[in-house]
C-alpha cells in the first residue's frame, strides 16, 4: 500500500508498540513538549485542575510563554501572566519564558533548542506548526487538549494525509519564504489543505536558510493545515548544532509515499507577494498594489521576527527615512534577536530612520498593543493574518507581505516594490 | 439530545477574531466572552441571540486561531450547535473537548436561511428545517469522539480514564 510520509512516520514514532500509521487513524500519541502562552494557559490551567492531577506529567517538557499581551498591557493581564508565573513556580517548570528571559514563543522555542528534529509537540497556539521547520511534527490545539497533555504527556489525533509541495526554478531578488508561502496559499486556499500535513519540498527549498523555512511552515495554519514539515538537511544540522541539549531523531518521508496530492510550482517568475484583506489567500504580486497608501508599518512576529528579517529590513531602510505618514514599528522576536540586531547596528538604522524598536511580544499582531489600527487605516505587515479587526479596528486593514516590501513600503508612504525605492 | 433554535447564518470562512477579537482575550470565562461574541461581523448577535439557537457557516468555520475562548463565546452566548459545511481543525477539537455539539452537514447549510427554526437530534444525526420541512443526515462521529462528548467532554473522559488506571 505504498510508503509512508514524514508525518506518518513522526506520529507513528510516537505511538507506542506501533508499527506504522495512515492517515485518518485516530491514535493517542505521546509528546515531546507542551507548550502554552499568556493568553491560553489561563484556561489550561482551569482545566488541568479540574483534572484532578497534582503534578504535570514532566516540568522540564511543559513550556509557557508570556508572549501575547506581555510586558503586562493591562491589569487583567497582568492577571494571566500572574496565574501562568505562579503555576510554573508551583510545579517546578524551568522553561517558563517572561519579560526579560522571553520572546515570541514561535521564534523562541527553537533558538533555545527546546524543540528539535523528530519531536512531536503541541501547543495551544494555531501557530505551534513552525517547528515543522526543523521535522519535527508540531500543530497547534486548544486549551483542554493542552491540559490534558500536561497532565498525560499524551493527546489523541488523527493521522492526516499529506499534500506535497515541490518548488522549482530559481528566486528573484527581495523573495523569500514568505512571498513562497503567500504564494502557496493564494493558489490552494485557506481551507486547502483542511486537516493535512504541508510537505515543503524542490530544488528551491533545498537551498532555503531556516528562517524562512520557519516563516513557511508557520503558515501552514493559514492554508488550514495540520503541520508545515521539511525534510531535514545540513542546514538543519547546521541550526540545531550547538543549541541541541538532547539526543534527536531524524525522519525522512519515503520515495513511495502516499500523498493526498503533489503541487509543483516554478517559482522562477514569481516576485514580491502581497496578501489583501481579509484573508490570507487573497495574494497577488506587489505590482497589483503599488501605490495603495499605508499608515503604518509592522516587522516582526513570529513569521518574521527573526534576524534575518531584520537584516532584509535593515538593508532597505539604512540611510533611508520612514515616510513621515507612516509609524514603522520594528518587533525584534526575542531577547537574542533584539541583542544581535544591536550588535550588528540593525536597531541603531532602524531609530536613525525613524523607526520605533520594540521589546519582543505579540503586540499588534492580534491587536493587543503596541501598535493598533484606527478605523479606516492601513497596515502592511509581516504578520500571518489579515482577517478583519485582526490589527484593531473592524474597520482596519491588514496588507500581508515579508520583510523587504514592508520595510520599502513605509519609505515610500505606500505598497512598493522593493527596487522601487532602492 | 434533541436541540432547537433559530438559525444564525454566517457565510465562508468565519474566523476565531470574528468570533471573539482578540482585545477581549485578557479574559476568559464563556459568560464574560460571550457578550463580545461575533461582534465585529454581527453587531446585532450578542444581543439578540436566544437559549438553543444555531449558527450556521459556510466552509472552514472557525478558521484562525487556537484560541478556544471563541467555542467558549458560543456557548457561553447559548448557542446549542453549530452547522457548517466544514469546520478548522482545532476549532472543530475545541467544540468537541469543551462539548459544543458541531455538525457537518452541506445540505441543511444550504436549506438555511436567517432566522429559520431547526431541530437537530445528534444521536440520530438529523436536522429538521421547520420552515421546509426537510430533514437532514449528518455521517455520525467517529466512536472514539462520540465517547468524548459522552463523557461530557475532554477533561471529564480523561479523569475518568485516569480513575481507571
Ligand atoms: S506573533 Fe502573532 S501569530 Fe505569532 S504567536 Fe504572537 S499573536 Fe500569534
Amino acid at each position: 500500500m505504498g510508503g509512508h510520509t514524514l508525518a506518518e512516520k513522526l506520529i507513528a514514532s510516537h505511538v507506542p508498540g506501533s508499527s506504522g500509521v495512515r492517515p485518518g487513524d485516530l491514535v493517542e500519541v505521546n509528546v515531546d513538549v507542551v507548550l502554552a502562552n499568556d493568553i491560553t494557559a489561563p484556561i489550561s490551567l482551569r482545566e488541568f485542575e479540574s483534572l484532578g492531577v497534582a503534578r504535570v506529567f514532566d516540568p522540564e517538557k511543559v513550556v509557557l510563554v508570556a508572549d501575547h499581551f506581555a510586558p503586562n498591557k493591562d491589569i487583567k493581564s497582568a492577571e494571566q501572566c500572574k496565574v501562568m508565573r505562579e503555576f510554573a513556580r508551583a510545579q517546578g517548570i524551568t522553561n517558563h519564558y517572561d519579560v526579560g528571559r522571553m520572546g515570541i514563543e514561535h521564534v523562541l522555542l527553537h533558538e533555545q533548542g527546546l524543540v528539535l528534529p523528530g519531536d512531536v509537540v503541541v501547543g495551544a497556539d494555531s501557530h505551534t506548526c513552525t517547528y515543522g521547520a526543523l521535522g519535527a511534527f508540531a500543530t497547534g490545539m486548544g486549551s483542554t487538549d493542552i491540559a490534558v497533555a500536561m497532565a498525560t504527556g499524551s493527546i489523541w489525533m488523527r493521522v492526516p494525509e499529506t499534500i506535497r509541495f515541490e518548488y522549482t526554478g530559481t528566486l528573484q531578488p527581495w523573495v523569500g519564504g514568505k512571498d513562497l508561502i503567500l504564494y502557496t496559499i493564494g493558489q490552494i486556499g485557506v481551507s486547502g489543505a483542511l486537516y493535512m500535513a504541508m510537505e515543503f519540498a524542490g530544488p528551491v527549498v533545498d537551498g532555503l536558510p531556516m528562517a524562512d523555512r520557519f516563516t513557511m511552515s508557520n503558515m501552514a495554519i493559514e492554508a488550514g493545515g495540520k503541520a508545515g514539515l521539511f525534510a531535514v538537511d545540513d542546514a538543519t544540522r547546521e541550526y540545531v548544532a550547538g543549541r541541541a541539549k538532547r539526543d534527536y531523531q531524524v525522519y525522512a518521508s519515503d520515495a513511495d509515499a502516499v500523498y493526498a496530492r503533489v503541487v509543483t510550482m516554478d517559482v522562477s517568475g514569481m516576485g514580491p507577494q502581497v496578501s489583501f484583506p481579509h484573508l490570507p489567500e487573497n495574494t497577488r504580486p506587489v505590482s497589483e498594489a503599488a501605490g495603495i497608501k499605508v499608515d503604518q508599518a509592522v516587522i516582526g512576529s513570529c513569521t518574521n521576527g527573526r534576524l534575518e528579517d531584520l537584516r532584509v529590513a535593515a538593508q532597505i531602510l539604512a540611510g533611508r527615512k520612514v515616510h513621515p505618514d507612516v509609524r514603522c514599528i520594528v518587533i525584534p522576536g526575542t531577547q537574542q534577536v533584539y541583542l544581535d540586531a544591536l550588535r550588528e547596528g540593525l536597531v541603531e538604522a532602524f531609530i536613525e530612520a525613524g523607526a520605533v524598536v520594540s521589546t519582543p511580544t505579540c503586540g499588534p499582531c492580534l491587536g493587543g498593543h503596541m501598535g493598533i489600527l484606527a478605523a479606516g487605516e492601513r497596515a502592511i505587515s509581516t504578520t500571518n493574518r489579515n482577517f478583519r479587526g485582526r490589527m484593531g479596528h473592524p474597520d482596519s486593514e491588514v496588507y500581508l507581505s515579508g520583510p523587504a516590501v514592508a520595510a520599502a513600503s513605509a519609505i515610500a508612504g505606500s505598497i512598493v516594490h522593493p527596487d522601487e525605492v532602492i | 439530545m434533541a436541540l432547537s433554535g433559530q438559525v444564525w447564518k454566517y457565510g465562508d470562512n468565519v474566523d476565531t477574531d470574528a468570533i471573539i477579537p482578540a482585545r477581549y482575550l485578557n479574559m476568559s470565562t464563556a459568560e464574560e466572552l460571550a457578550r463580545h461574541c461575533m461582534e465585529d461581523i454581527d453587531t446585532s448577535f450578542a444581543g439578540a441571540v436566544q437559549p438553543g439557537d444555531i449558527i450556521v457557516g459556510g466552509e472552514n468555520f472557525g478558521c484562525g486561531s487556537s484560541r478556544e475562548h471563541a467555542p467558549l463565546a458560543i456557548k457561553g452566548a447559548g448557542v446549542s450547535c453549530v452547522i457548517a459545511e466544514s469546520f478548522a481543525r482545532i476549532f472543530y477539537r475545541n467544540a468537541i473537548n469543551i462539548g459544543l455539539p458541531i455538525l457537518v452537514c452541506p445540505e441543511a447549510v444550504a436549506g438555511a436561511q436567517q432566522g429559520d427554526a431547526l431541530t437537530v437530534d445528534l444521536e440520530a444525526g438529523t436536522i429538521t428545517n421547520a420552515r421546509t420541512g426537510e430533514i437532514y443526515h449528518t455521517s455520525p462521529f467517529p466512536p472514539f469522539i462520540m465517547g468524548i462528548i459522552q463523557a461530557g467532554g475532554l477533561v471529564p473522559y480523561t479523569r475518568e480514564r485516569l480513575q481507571e488506571q
